[in-house]
């Protein structure tokens, strides 16, 4: 069975700001255990500053205490970090670059709280702002080493990050601007990041068994991106490129890739799947990444279609295929 | 770095150097000039503890935005001295009051007066609504509420570190409709962030005219004082008030001036403009010499004289 990790930003967040007591502090907006802070907040009350329901002044605030040298973690749900108080995390940070990490929980469908707690266009926007970088977690080694990632940009740092219980995928620690080669199959091309990773690797077991070869990319770094890498991966493959995202298909890493091929005129089929065009409602996260097309079966499903080919794949074999998977993953990580 | 001048003089020079440069450009930002004069003056003259200027008296042309490899990119932050520990900093909140923040900083000797022919000239950095790259501008401000929020910050920040400068802010009573505004009161009041300084150009109008037919804001004084700051209200044309104000004690809280001013002193002539202060542009060639002449008269200058129509 894959590992699952408990809560595993709580521990990271708290080993990477203990080493940084003069410059690194702790912003919350009134989510602080929903954000896996509560424990720093009570053992590091001098890093910890709350900031309440208040995120326009929380941006702003934040931009002056990168003014005055300190790198402050901002936490809450990554919805209420760019909705709101857009205008300030524009002026006040990403516009003088502070040193600014923007962690931003329940990313997408993550969330049972509907319109209003669902991050579903962040990337979208955070990509096309200036000086930003934009990081996602795809697992829980990932999420151990995002604090660490971000930390190290000069510059503000968007990151989607997962709490609670996270399955382990991953060995190696996010490296900011490298693509994770997950298998090199020759047929098609697919692009996942974040929670949409582990969908796809349980479908391209079952490809594997079917006689389709997957080469599959995960994306910890979303901006800053290396093109060239995604290019000699789109020309390795005979059929066309397939995206999944935890997210609508604009703007994010189905833009992201589309772009990439188009500006080299790569000449090859995409399919981008995500949210189409729509806004999601409260539910279970599998509820709602079968509803709207973001787990293995929908990739499944957009894979037949971009071949024009059924290759006869149930669900069972999905689960089926996630037990065994996750255990070569750490082999086919080492490639 | 004291200016051997009286603020009130250095007042007067503001209201002339704006007055000259809206009549050479057919209109301006005329009424800030009136309403906050003193208090810039006052700021610049008196109050604030700065070090000299680390930048050229000739500003440079635009450098470009921050961005990774510009590293010729710098605030304008020099012309108030150096970011040490013991010096304060000051962030103008309505950045649309550049033209008088530049106007002060010619009078109190932080630029050349040839500074103020750049104003909003392409390429330049001096810029119509102050940027971060301006003549005495450190942050961005031109999107309203967000100065004082940002002042928090940066006085926390200075204060968790033991240093003894404070940290001001000039703000607008504009921009008190901003949420944000009230956001940064109760921020700073619950944090204890008394090393943070406003004073407000309480001049009661914003861009579509007076507040109180845009949208009331009710009494501002009590208002901050709900919120957990302190509130003191002077006269803003009377430095002594000004003066007095500043040294209301202020524990634990931020100390809020709320300067009650006039958007037509100095120069009578602009109520005949009212409620259309915000950026006064002359309607005709027989306003602008109407203007020109009846304004210098009130500054006891004589009027510019202006080459051709515009």
């Amino acid at each position: 069975m894959v590992e699952m990790v408990s809560r595993p930003y709580a521990r990271a967040f708290e080993e990477h700001a203990t080493r940084y007591p003069n410059e690194i502090l702790c912003l919350s907006a009134d989510l602080t255990s929903s954000c896996e802070i509560d424990g720093f907040r009570d053992r590091h009350p001098e890093q910890f500053l709350s900031l309440g329901m208040a995120e326009q002044n929380m941006m702003s605030f934040a931009g002056g205490l990168g003014l005055a040298g300190y790198r402050p973690f901002v936490h809450t749900f990554g919805v209420f970090m760019y909705r709101r108080p857009y205008d300030q995390l524009v002026a006040s940070i990403a516009y003088p670059r502070r040193k600014v990490r923007l962690m931003g929980f329940l990313p997408g469908v993550t969330t049972p709280g509907g319109m209003t707690h669902q991050s579903i266009e962040d990337i979208s926007v955070m990509r096309s702002i200036p000086n930003m970088t934009v990081l996602e977690c795809g697992d829980a080694t990932e999420v151990e080493s995002i604090c660490a990632a971000a930390d190290g940009i000069d510059g503000p740092v968007w990151c989607r990050v997962l709490r609670g219980s996270v399955p382990r995928l991953f060995d190696a620690p996010i490296r900011v601007g490298e693509i994770r080669v997950l298998s090199e199959g020759a047929d098609v091309l697919v692009v996942t990041s974040g929670i949409c990773t582990e969908e796809a690797m349980r479908a391209r077991a079952a490809f594997a068994k079917a006689g389709l070869s997957i080469r599959h990319l995960h994306l910890h770094t979303i901006k800053p991106f290396d093109a060239e890498a995604l290019l000699d991966h789109v020309n390795s493959v005979t059929h066309g490129v397939v995206t999944l995202e935890n997210h609508v298909t604009e703007g994010g890493i189905g833009s992201l890739v589309a772009e990439v091929m188009a500006d080299a005129g790569a000449g090859k089929r995409l399919m981008r799947l995500g949210l189409r065009d729509t806004y999601a409602h409260g539910g279970s996260r599998p509820y709602l990444m079968r509803y709207y097309g973001l787990d293995a079966l929908a990739l499944v499903n957009g894979i037949e279609s971009l071949l024009g080919e059924e290759f006869g794949i149930t669900e069972d074999d999905l689960d089926a295929a996630r037990v065994d998977d996750v255990h070569s993953l750490v082999k086919a990580e080492a490639l | 770095m004291r200016n051997e001048r009286s603020t009130e003089e250095i007042a007067l020079g503001i209201r002339r150097r704006v007055f000259e440069h809206a009549i050479r450009n057919n209109g301006g930002y005329l009424s800030q000039a009136c309403s906050a004069a003193e208090q810039m003056a006052w700021l610049y003259n008196e109050e604030l503890n700065l070090g000299e200027p680390t930048l050229p008296m000739i500003p440079r042309p635009f450098a470009g935005v921050p961005a990774l490899g510009n590293d010729a990119y710098q605030t304008g932050s020099g012309y108030n001295g150096p970011a040490e520990p013991e010096f304060d900093r000051l962030f103008i909140a309505p950045a649309h009051y550049a033209l008088v923040a530049y106007a002060t900083l010619i009078e109190v000797g932080r630029m050349a007066p040839e500074g103020l022919d750049m104003f909003n000239k392409d390429g330049s950095s001096v810029e119509m609504i102050g940027a971060e790259h301006s003549p005495g501008m450190e942050v961005h401000n031109g999107t309203l509420g967000i100065g004082l929020s940002t002042a928090a910050g940066l006085a926390w920040g200075r204060k968790r570190r033991g240093e003894r400068g404070r940290t001001w802010v000039f703000m607008s009573d504009g921009e008190v409709q901003e949420g944000q505004t009230w956001e940064a009161i109760a921020a700073a009041a619950h944090h204890r962030i008394d090393n943070l300084y406003a004073i407000m150009d309480v001049n009661r109008q914003q861009c579509d005219g007076a507040m109180s037919n845009v949208m009331d804001v009710g009494d501002i004084k009590s208002k901050i004082e709900q919120f957990g700051g302190v509130a003191v209200r002077v006269d803003a044309h009377k430095p002594d008030q000004i003066r007095e104000a500043a040294k209301t004690p202020h524990r634990g809280k931020p100390l809020i001036i709320l300067a009650n001013s006039s958007p037509f002193r100095g120069m009578p002539s602009l109520q005949l403009r009212f409620p259309g202060l915000h950026y006064v542009r002359f309607k005709s060639e027989e306003e602008r010499s109407r203007m020109n002449r009846e304004i210098a008269r009130s500054l006891r200058v004589d009027p510019v004289a202006c080459e051709g129509t515009h």
